[in-house]
């Protein structure tokens, strides 16, 4: 029997009789919660938010919401959680939060209020809150009230009561989650034996990486999950890395900035504190802050998908991965980790440990996405650029370009970077390296954009880059600015 | 004090927030032993289907029932006005359509038996796209047309012509809740239909239709919607009937709900539209002539796409008088979902189209399209090309002239061309568009409505009325409504989940009619009440009933009116009138008077009324990719008296903002085999916050007391989407910036790419334009 609190009460669950790909929202759902509202099933709608009550970056407890919709049972089991049920504090009284939306009217037919509520909920909670954090609420869509009277209910709010009960819950630990098995017998049409293995060391993750080789990792899950809710995915082994705390660590020295692979995107966002400018501008653009409590840069570099986010950043910064298994430890630059469309050099047994990041100073770096919509979206091009310029003489000394969307693999234009050396930043050198840029991908058409859009982004990204670089301002519409997360104690 | 015109939350609110407010499918729980139902999923457009093998599947465990036509006791066929659409098909008409379902102990073991059914195909040549369509000569409907004056001879002797053409793309409803049905038998022997639905009547008949039983034996209940736009008038029925067919065959309640990916796969979209136009007009920009030529995706049924493009017809003119016109709609027929109903019901389609060409003629003659639109506008007395009086035509230039002033329109037209003259690679766009919006179903005999409301001798009341409630605020104004009829306080009033054995032969709650119509029904049943409760009153008080007035929670003489114990309570008086034998309940009704149209002469007065408003938006558009900003939104808005003025901002807002969506970043892509690529929220993009423009200002015109309506309101769900038009015109107008001179041609929905194409365009023409100079 394992154990999960839910609103408080502790949950006694039979693990071995849920399948081990169960998400908590089919959990919740199935237990009677049914307030956690399922509306896409991918992590974009926010209406299945849940608080997890967790450890933040600095080992403080808080609240920290997820998509329980891409969150396995398995990775949260023996901890605890807050649903739209908990945040009442009494049959008789709403919380300030649900006050505000009710007042406000910021529910119309009320199907996606939940997921805001929770949201709104773990915001008015965070530590260090200095304002309203408009992203709190940019994961969750709303289709009826144009989120105008939900925005005016956060930035109504004031601050909890000194004698707030979720407040005096932040004072205390948060469970810690030990190692599991979670094991069934499947009766369906490929009968055997799913299992979810989650280990508690990286010692104890590579014993099992090396007897299951096969096995399907879970770090963030918000990839992994999307596969098993809409393309119905089946493993027979899921090994989930939530417990192992190697592999959520993060130290930065005067060169380098050495990011745990399972460490969520907010917690590093937190930890790096603007020290590698490029990153910080790719996080606010790096789909919902619901996402980004879960996501990992090592699940967003290992699924190898050609419009991840933070390849073209990373690429742009020349981070290379360390990479481990029972057989022994090796670092691959990232440019050489890519091997074709969503494959990697990653052995079978071999996972990610983590991202070595350069502490450069680049003299000019910015990240581009072109999407349909600024926040939440995937890109149809994304673009990282990143020039060292010598200070005597202006001339180039190092290019990066990388690209998102444009090829198999997140790549780089090697020969216009090239061709930049020793050129002055100008825009005829500009002029010059375009028709490289442009030459050095043959993009696909789909339903996020043309053949031809994508290749003229790949100039136009460059022209806008050199005009930005001398102008000093940025261009077009911009994410809000980013806003620590999860922190201190009001 | 009274409710109706205060600003009070949704009545369902504190369920919303807390999470306790129940959906079809929060309903699981009630139902023991419930089957779960997943569909068998064609894998092509346009085939037959030779067999169907069930014989795995069957056998899989936790299977109960493989359902197919062979499980049908009653008629195959769920078509809601053509009989067009068979539950279970022999011919595949869409990517992805339904050809059995899956009934099993658990959704994981129907979703994998599904897998396991084998079906062979022929598969048939498909037509995708509507140009296939018209080359194929692929039609649901005849041409539909209307005719004022003599449009071929006007556009022969008009001073300056245009042509062009538009492609306007569908909208997927993206309702947050997806389609959900539950059916069961109870303890009477008939079956009892939990849907999610905007027409439980409908689905009382489709039920009762493909079950072969009267509909007596069928009770469906709307609980409340999370969210349907349209997209559950029609097309909740068919999950309905596999959840009814599903329990007839096993006796077990059956719960169907869709996953998103199935709801965007399998049912119906706005429809994308194709307009073709010839114009002639003066050199002032006045129009003298129209030919528009309208076509409709209609996907593979009839649906309701013929009522849907009359609706474009009816709005082709939005706010301008054309003396000549003649608009022709034609519905296709394609290999695609059947298109529904959306918020507009093709209005907004006819609408996009002449603001559209509008702007043309605008920059044809080479003056700011504001003035070129004012230029064209009805003025009272006018009648539009059906001809109906346009009556309060003037309301359109008031609001205008309001909105110019509050908006600042003219100082931020010229900051407007300061900001393009003084930039390179940023452009704004200032625009300012009008909306006239017909309110009545166009089907005249849907028009009416019924209540049934309950007084307890408590004194505490129950309403039940035909309307479901989907978060437009139905219910919250038939609260109001009801609670200021009999004078006591909401809190004492009950809204019932809308039932079908409760109030019969409902229309859908669509139109943007239900407050108007559902409204009266509720008033005129409260009404017969209150005349019998007041004949109690007065003999009790020993006054004249007309004396009496009925005010919170209080019946009095009306010159006692702030005397807080005067007269009888409520409660006293209902108490006192059940001892004396008085009926505490009654049923009302209501039918709207003199709506007429004939198809044939193409003449008649379709609606009760108009509503009105108008909206400036500026952008902001980056010249490099195309992206853009909304900088800020004005809107004034007609909705007569408001009944609940929370509930009509929310609706104006939230309408606005599914315009938007539709307009810029939802895009609805099929690929050549006609699979839908944008099948999930990761590829299908509605606004999200970043979209909600920071100065977002709107207003309810002041003093619009509309007397034909109850309470003196007006319709507000569909009018206000269409006040988005502006965002598409601030965004030509940006493009405009980069040089071009002439018609802008713009995607519908712009995109980025949409924009930056039509940028290129703008910068090459203003690139010859300086070579040739």
């Amino acid at each position: 029997m394992a154990e999960l609190i839910v609103n408080g009460r502790a949950l006694q669950i039979d693990e071995s009789r849920l399948d081990p790909h169960t998400t908590v929202l089919d959990f919740l759902r199935e237990r009677g919660l049914v307030g956690t509202k399922e509306g896409c099933a991918e992590g974009e709608c926010g209406a299945c938010a849940v608080a997890l009550v967790r450890e933040d970056h600095a080992q403080r407890t808080a609240y920290i919401p997820v998509n329980s919709c891409l969150t396995l049972l398995g990775s949260v089991l023996g901890g605890e959680l807050i649903s739209v049920e908990g945040v009442r504090p009494s049959p008789d009284a709403l919380h300030p939060v649900q006050t505000a939306m009710v007042e406000r009217g910021g529910s119309q037919c009320g199907y996606c209020t939940p997921g805001f509520v929770v949201s709104m909920f773990s915001e008015y909670y965070r530590r260090d809150r200095p304002a309203w954090d408009p992203e709190a609420i940019a994961g969750n869509l709303c289709r009826c009230t144009g989120y105008r009277p939900i925005r005016d209910a956060m930035r109504d709010l004031g601050a909890p009561a000194s004698d707030d009960r979720f407040l005096a819950r932040l004072a205390q630990p948060t469970p810690i989650l030990a190692g599991l098995t979670q094991l069934r017998t499947h009766a369906g049409q490929t009968p055997g034996q799913r299992q979810l293995l989650r280990p508690a060391s990286l010692d104890e993750l590579l014993d099992q990486l090396a007897e299951h080789p096969q096995a399907k990792l879970i770090a963030g899950g918000t990839d992994v999950v999307v596969e098993i809710n809409q393309r119905h995915a089946r493993w027979p082994t899921l090994i989930s890395l939530e417990a192992v705390a190697e592999l959520r660590s993060f130290t930065i020295d005067g060169e380098t900035a050495r990011i745990g692979a399972a460490l969520s995107l907010s917690a590093l966002e937190h930890h790096l504190d603007h020290a590698i400018p490029l990153l910080a501008e790719l996080f606010p653009l790096f789909s919902s802050r619901l996402i980004r409590n879960r996501a990992t840069l090592g699940g967003n570099l290992a699924n190898a998908s050609p419009i991840g986010d933070s390849p073209p950043v990373l690429l742009a910064l020349d981070a290379s991965l360390e990479l481990r298994s029972r057989a022994g430890q090796r670092v691959v630059p990232l440019a050489a980790f890519f091997t074709g469309y969503r494959q990697t050099v990653l052995e079978p047994g071999e996972l990610i440990t983590h991202v070595h990041v350069p502490v450069r100073r680049p003299t000019h770096a910015h990240f581009y996405k072109v999407s349909k919509r600024v926040l939440d979206d995937i890109s149809t091009v994304a673009a990282a650029f990143a020039l060292e310029l010598d200070e005597a003489s202006g001339e180039i000394t190092r290019a990066r370009l990388a690209y998102g969307g444009v090829a198999a693999t997140p790549a780089r234009a090697l020969d216009a970077e090239r061709a930049l050396i020793g050129r002055t930043w100008t825009r005829e050198t500009v002029a010059s390296v375009a028709a490289l840029v442009t030459a050095a991908f043959t993009p696909m058409s789909d339903h996020r954009g043309s053949a031809d859009y994508r290749v003229a982004m790949c100039a136009r990204l460059l022209e806008k880059f050199f005009h930005e670089t001398t102008d000093n301002r940025r261009i077009g519409p911009q994410p809000p600015p980013v806003v620590a997360h999860h922190g201190a104690q009001p | 004090m009274t409710s109706v015109g205060r600003a009070i939350p949704h009545e369902s609110a504190p369920g919303h927030a807390s999470g306790e407010a129940r959906y079809t499918d929060d309903l699981l729980d009630r139902f023991a032993n419930a089957l779960h139902a997943w569909p068998v999923l064609s894998p092509h457009a346009h085939a037959t289907v030779v067999s169907i093998n069930a014989g795995v599947a069957a056998s899989m465990p936790g299977v109960v029932k493989i359902l197919t036509s062979q499980d049908v006791p009653g008629q195959n066929e769920v078509g809601a006005v053509h009989h067009d659409e068979p539950l279970f098909p022999t011919e595949i008409q869409f990517h992805n359509q339904p050809v059995a379902w899956v009934l099993a102990e658990t959704l994981d073991a129907a979703r994998e038996a599904a897998a396991a059914v084998v079906v062979e195909y022929e598969q048939l040549p498909a037509i995708i796209t509507m140009e296939q369509a018209i080359a194929a000569g692929s039609f649901l409907t005849e041409p539909l047309t209307i005719i004022a004056g003599a449009p071929q001879q006007a556009l022969t002797t008009a001073p300056q012509t245009l042509s062009g053409e538009l492609h306007i793309g569908g909208q997927e409803h993206f309702y947050l809740e997806t389609q959900a049905a539950i059916a069961a038998w109870d303890e009477a022997g008939e079956v009892v239909v939990h849907s999610s639905t905007q027409h439980p009547t409908e689905t009382q008949i489709i039920v009762a239709r493909v079950l072969g039983i009267p509909r007596n034996r069928v009770t469906c209940q709307s609980l409340r919607m999370g969210g349907a736009f349209g997209g559950k008038e029609v097309q909740a029925n068919p999950y309905a009937a596999i959840a009814a067919v599903g329990a007839h065959a096993t006796g077990r309640p059956v719960r169907v709900r869709l996953d998103r990916q199935l709801d965007m796969a399998l049912t119906g979209k706005r429809h994308p539209f194709l307009a073709r136009f010839d114009v002639g007009h003066d050199d002032d920009g006045r129009i003298l002539a129209m030919d528009l030529q309208l076509y409709s995706d209609g996907g593979w049924s009839h649906d309701l796409s013929k009522a849907i493009m009359f609706r474009a017809l009816f709005h082709c003119d939005n706010c301008y008088r054309i003396p000549n016109l003649r608009v022709v709609g034609r519905v296709l027929r394609t290999h695609k979902t059947s298109q529904t109903a959306f918020r507009g019901f093709g209005g907004p389609q006819g609408m996009v189209a002449i603001e559209d060409i509008v702007d043309r003629v605008a920059r044809a003659v080479g003056r700011p399209p504001h003035e070129v639109r004012a230029l064209n506008f009805y003025r009272e007395g006018d009648h539009t090309h059906y001809g109906q009086l346009v009556r309060d035509a003037g309301r359109i230039e008031q609001i205008w002239n309001s909105l110019t002033q509050t908006s600042d329109f003219a100082n931020r037209w010229a900051a407007t061309e300061a900001f393009n003259a003084a930039s390179t690679h940023e452009k704004r766009g200032l625009a300012i568009t009008p909306v006239r919006f017909g309110i009545s179903f166009t089907t005249s005999f849907l028009n009416q409505a019924g209540a049934l409301v309950l007084v307890y001798a408590d004194g505490s009341i129950q309403v039940n009325h035909g309307g479901t409630e989907m978060g437009q605020g139905l219910h919250t104004k038939m609260l109001q409504i009801a609670a200021d009829a009999l004078g006591v306080p909401l809190e004492v009033v009950r809204l019932m989940p809308t039932r079908t054995d409760k109030v019969p032969n409902t229309s859908a709650t669509a139109a943007s009619s239900g407050s108007d119509l559902n409204g009266a029904a509720v008033e005129h049943a409260c009404a017969q009440i209150r005349e019998r409760l007041a004949e109690v009153a007065g003999r009790e008080l020993g006054i004249p009933p007309d004396d009496l007035e009925f005010a919170g929670g209080r019946v009095r003489p009306f010159w006692q009116r702030d005397d807080p114990t005067a007269g009888l309570s409520f409660a006293e008086l209902v108490g006192r009138a059940y001892l004396q034998r008085v009926a505490l309940f009654a049923t009302g009704y209501y039918r709207t008077p003199h709506i007429h149209y004939n198809e044939a002469t193409g003449r008649g007065k379709p609606f009760h009324y108009f509503t009105y408003g108008a909206a400036v938006t500026e952008v902001q558009v980056d010249g490099f990719t195309g992206q853009f900003e909304i900088r800020r939104v004005d809107i004034l808005h007609d909705v007569g008296d408001s009944i609940s003025p929370l509930v009509d901002m929310g609706q104006i807002e939230g309408g606005f903002m599914q315009g938007l969506g539709w307009l810029t970043s939802e895009q609805l892509v099929w690929s050549d085999d006609g699979r839908l690529a944008t099948r999930g929220a990761s590829t299908y993009k509605l606004p999200t916050l970043g979209e909600c423009p920071e100065a977002f200002n709107v207003e309810l015109l002041p003093m619009a007391t509309e007397p034909s309506v109850v309470k003196g309101s007006k319709a507000v769900g569909e009018p206000p989407l269409m006040l988005a038009i502006s965002v598409r015109e601030a965004l030509r107008a940006a493009v405009a910036g980069f040089g071009q001179q002439g018609a802008i041609e713009l995607a519908c929905p712009s995109t980025p790419e949409a924009v930056y194409w039509a940028i290129e365009a703008a910068r090459e023409r203003a690139a010859e334009r300086a070579a040739a100079e």
